[in-house]
């Protein structure tokens, strides 16, 4: 139906539309109160001498929050680390045809969201007082190894299995939302190409619930970053920690919450940044294709 | 000569409704093999049989002579591992209505899939392959285009192209036009044409008439889970002897 000129229709002369666009007056008074408050939020920082800025400069750099720091990081990491793998994991048995063993995954995920996790920390940290040593051996027949759970599980080790077999509670749930999420006819499609079930789920299934995967995962280690904090009650620290230390000696308790509140801040910001790349990495195929493609069809096709 | 499918008494139920009521079916090398039926009939259960997508309660299924999902040993039936069955369905291509492409591939790297994940082919010789087969279907300038870039009638030639990569010796169509626009479904039935002329066994779930006469070499006329009726084309298309048959073909016809 268009004519070589370019024209299209029934040839009558092209009526551009130039009309008085709506106006949103309203717009305009929010833009005003909220300069209004942020210019007060800036004067009071600026001008309240308590705020201690001198003081926030002064510990930002400073070898115990720099430990604290890197606590922080290490635990975030490695917990996270064990979460998603066991997450992974417990999503797969989950998702088994077995009832012993999905019904075994179904029953760590009750019991670990089931708990409160400074519960499990403490039980971790305690493990000594109800197994003062742990063997590895055949039940009811020998022993092979056998150590002192003092020795085994350190401080640290107690903060690890406590974070990280928690989040792989939470993690399952995830992984097994995106699972579901991915259109049966996937897994059909690879096993009638004659790929197995773990083939199918490794190049075929998991690929694609990654994209419903990482956002909510991204979350999980934003608050994981935080939830670290809680490793205090066993005696270990980090990040808020050494801040809470500092102040406990000289009292700037307003200066180091924001040192410790400018470094979460920084983590966070890096991990929103690295959580985008991960997502336009598994959005392949998805993101930019979708509503485009259906216009090119639907232009190809009239 | 062995069949190419050979079916004997299949049953098959899904909760308590009985879908396919005691089949038999024979498919020689190189036929084209047309499932025509009201919808519910049960053909696209039929052909999920055939590579053991659906489980059969009764009978035996034989693809090139072998038992599918099965060993018969000392006259007693053993199931099949999953690895087994999965090697069972490499010589058996399936495309699906629905095209079932990955949708985090290219079309090349679906037609790839199968050959590097399976076969353990060397990505070279995959993407040779893979090339030729996009090539044959007419996709080529496609090669790199996401499925969500693609047109249906593109989409399904991409699942032909990637059932034909594991280089099957029979492919099952599961009503591989139903979800296509109808100017889209010419490409399609141009593809599976060429396929027929160049001697591949097929198994075809259709409600395409023009191609089941003008292609198939047999044509299966299935109702409430039983074939009512099966012949060469002209005979059962356009002199059926059953009345359900004859309903059937003035309604779509």
């Amino acid at each position: 139906m268009t004519d070589p000129s370019g024209a299209v229709g029934s040839g009558r002369e092209r009526q551009e539309i130039q009309a008085v666009p709506v106006r949103h007056p309203g717009r305009w008074v929010a833009v005003a109160v909220l300069a209004v408050l942020a210019a007060m939020l800036v004067h009071t920082v600026v001008t309240n001498e308590r705020f201690g800025w001198d003081v926030v400069g002064q510990y930002l750099f400073s070898a115990p929050i720099l430990n604290g720091l890197r606590n922080t990081l290490i635990l975030t990491v490695l917990s996270m680390l064990i979460g998603i793998v066991g997450g992974v994991g417990l999503a797969v048995m989950r998702q088994s045809p077995n009832p012993i063993v999905s019904g075994a995954a179904a029953t760590y995920i009750w019991l670990f969201r089931g708990t409160p996790l400074i519960a499990q920390l403490l039980f971790w940290n305690f493990l000594a007082a109800l197994y003062p040593r742990l063997s590895l051996g055949i039940p009811f027949g020998p022993e092979f190894v056998s150590v002192d759970t003092n020795v085994l599980i350190t401080q640290f080790a107690a903060c690890l299995l406590g974070l990280g077999l928690n989040e792989a509670a939470y993690m399952a749930e995830i992984v097994r939302g995106g699972l579901l999420s991915v259109d049966r006819g996937q897994a059909e499609a690879a096993g009638a190409l004659g790929m197995t079930r773990s083939q199918a789920l490794r190049r075929i299934v998991l690929p694609q619930a990654m994209r419903v995967i990482v956002p909510p995962t991204g979350n999980e280690t934003i608050s994981m970053l935080k939830t670290t904090s809680l490793v205090v009650v066993i005696g270990y620290f980090e990040l808020l920690t050494s801040a809470q230390r500092i102040s406990n000696q000289n009292f700037q308790v307003i200066p180091l919450l924001i040192v410790a509140a400018f470094w979460y801040l920084v983590l966070t910001s890096l991990l929103t940044i690295g959580q985008g790349f991960v997502e336009r990495r598994y959005g392949r195929g998805f993101v930019p294709d979708r509503p485009g493609s259906r216009l090119l069809t639907k232009a190809g096709t009239t | 000569m062995t069949p190419m499918v050979e079916a004997s008494g299949i049953h098959k139920s899904f909760g308590r409704t009985e879908v396919l009521r005691g089949i038999d079916l024979v498919v020689q090398p190189g036929e084209v093999c047309c499932i025509i039926g009201p919808s519910g009939s049960g053909k696209s259960t039929l052909l999920r049989c055939v590579n053991h997508l659906e489980r059969i309660d009764a009978g035996r299924m034989r693809v090139d002579g072998k038992l599918i999902g099965y060993q018969e040993t000392g006259g007693k039936l053993h199931e099949l591992r999953e690895s087994e069955v999965a090697r069972q369905r490499r010589d058996i291509g399936m495309v699906f209505q629905r095209f079932n492409l990955f949708p985090h591939m290219t079309a090349a790297e679906n037609v790839m899939e199968a050959p590097r994940t399976v076969l353990g082919t060397s990505r070279a010789a995959a993407r040779k392959a893979a090339d030729e087969l996009l090539a044959r279907v007419g996709l080529s300038a496609r090669r790199d285009a996401y499925p969500g870039q693609l047109s249906g009638g593109q989409q399904q030639r991409v699942a032909i192209a990637r059932a034909l990569a594991m280089q099957p010796r029979l492919m099952l169509f599961d009503e591989p036009t139903s979800a296509l626009d109808p100017e889209l479904v010419g490409e399609v039935l141009d593809v599976m044409r060429g396929l027929a002329a160049d001697g591949m066994t097929m198994l075809v779930v259709t409600h395409e008439m023009g191609f089941a006469r003008e292609v198939g070499d047999s044509v299966v006329f299935m109702d409430e889970g039983v074939i009512v009726e099966e012949g060469a084309p002209r005979d059962v298309l356009s002199a059926p002897r059953h009345e359900r048959t004859r309903s059937f073909l003035s309604k779509v016809l």
